[in-house]
């Protein structure tokens, strides 16, 4: 029977959930990493045991782990993240120029073919790539270097490069998002770039449909049609059907279309999940009432799912990387929160249940589906 | 000339190093800070970029060093540290400072 493993980044650790495939009943291995922020892992498609974890602290700076036995073992590997030739500057909060200086790295991507290759998406913004299994890491500087890198700005969050995919059909086509520069592709495998940002509009920026500035929260695909990508924008739920050359606004009766986190289902490319937020300075639902939103119909109308999820004094948040789907054939979809819940629904939403409660604040969630 | 140097790491470099708490490092020549580092860095490979940053090697902003009850973390990182850490009897220690959670 297939089974389930959740991988969830939290604030002070990470924590490996495993279910077999009614995901009813869940095991929890964990804290790996105590005390340490973990702000993302996620496993390889080419090899399911091998799991790159991004492992960081304001104190001790930036560690990478690597398990080669699907998170039972762990060991630390390169953590040296330079910026190719002389870095320059960035806008800082302030708008004055502010040298790129190395944070922390938000998000992995392994390859889908090859399990010694992994994008690092790092604050401040730059893509780094390792082919030796984390060994060593080299920055894709094309990105940083296309032309707009001086004008990008932080976001409150930081200025963090916190999205990255690849499309399947062609690897040399890689989509990634910053907050607040916004969207950009390469077609060459990552050596130039352009911004993809046609049809954003932003009014916190003076500009309201400037070709960077828009603060991008998460960006989705369906593997079996990137041409097509979602987006949940700091405000705005957009899609894009032309691999980002122009985006149009799907936001349609969403109860507010602030949020973080988006997904699209594991088999049907027009069912989308959001879980909005009730603005920008009140990261929680609205009322109280956690609801997850699914489109089945590519963004033109939203229904609430909530069977399951609490509907009163609930104050949580979901971050942009914190929800994912597995690929079993009743597409399970997971979310975790601030809060510290980690919930699961094993039939693409209707029905909810809370796999962990007490967590520490819940930074990512991925999940691989075995066999 | 070498010496024998204790240094007393905090809980998530000695979890993350898979080492004790304190541990003996030889070092060659002057008994500094930056020398400290070096050598407990040769020897736990993992902990490079957790106390210096990568890229400045400098100390990085919530690290403290102290030694002798005295805070050292503002010594130049060649300058020589009290003979009592060069001798191996005070332990070098490895601070992550208060500041938060």
């Amino acid at each position: 029977m297939s089974q389930v493993r959740l991988l969830v980044g939290t604030r002070k650790g990470a924590f490996i959930l495993t279910s077999d495939g009614t995901r009813k009943q869940w095991s929890v291995s964990g804290p790996h990493f105590a005390g340490w922020e973990i702000y993302h892992l996620k496993g390889s498609p080419a090899d399911p045991n091998r799991i790159y974890a991004s492992q960081s602290s304001g104190w001790f700076g930036q560690v990478m782990q690597r398990s080669d036995d699907g998170g039972q073992t762990w060991n630390p590997v390169g953590n040296q993240f330079a910026y190719d030739g002389v870095p320059g500057t960035h806008q800082w909060y302030d708008g004055t120029p502010h040298p790129w200086e190395f944070k922390r790295v938000w998000h992995l991507e392994p390859s889908l073919t090859c399990s010694d290759t992994v994008y690092a998406g790092a604050e401040d913004a730059a893509l780094f790539r390792s082919t030796d299994g984390g060994a060593n890491w080299q920055e894709l500087s094309g990105l940083r270097q296309h032309g707009t890198g001086p004008a990008w700005q932080p976001g409150a969050g930081g200025m963090c490069l916190h999205s990255i995919l690849i499309d399947p059909q062609n690897p040399e086509r890689i989509f990634i998002a910053i907050s607040a520069a916004g969207a950009f592709r390469t077609d060459d495998g990552g050596k130039s770039w352009k911004p993809i940002n046609r049809g954003l509009h932003s009014k916190y920026i003076p500009d309201p449909t400037a070709e960077v500035g828009h603060c991008v929260h998460h960006i989705a695909m369906h593997p079996a049609r990137p041409g097509t990508l979602f987006m949940q924008k700091h405000w705005d739920v957009m899609r894009s059907d032309d691999a980002g050359d122009s985006w149009s606004r799907i936001s349609s009766n969403l109860p507010t279309d602030f949020g973080f986190a988006i997904d699209v289902h594991a088999h049907e490319p027009e069912t989308v999940y959001v879980v909005p937020i009730k603005s920008d300075s009140e990261h929680f639902p609205i009322d109280g009432q956690l609801k997850v939103y699914r489109s089945r119909s590519g963004g033109h109308e939203w229904e609430p799912l909530t069977r399951g999820l609490p509907q009163s004094n609930c104050y949580v948040n979901v971050l942009r990387d914190a929800m994912a789907v597995d690929t079993l054939e009743s597409c399970g979809v997971y979310f975790g929160t601030t809060g510290g819940q980690v919930y699961a629904s094993p039939d693409a939403g209707e029905t909810w249940q809370a796999v962990v409660h007490d967590l520490p604040a819940v930074l990512s969630v991925e999940v691989q589906t075995l066999p | 000339m070498s010496s024998t140097v204790l240094v007393e790491l905090p809980a998530n470099l000695y979890r993350l190093a898979a080492s004790p708490a304190v541990v003996q490092v030889t070092v060659e020549g002057a008994v500094t800070q930056r020398t400290i580092l070096d050598a407990l860095e040769r020897r736990y490979p993992m902990l490079r970029g957790t106390m210096r940053d990568h890229a400045t090697g400098q100390r990085r902003a919530f690290i403290r060093f102290f030694a002798c009850e005295q805070d050292l973390s503002h010594l130049a990182p060649d300058d020589p540290l009290p003979e009592a850490v060069a001798r191996g009897t005070e332990p070098f220690l490895v601070i992550g400072a208060i500041a938060g959670g």
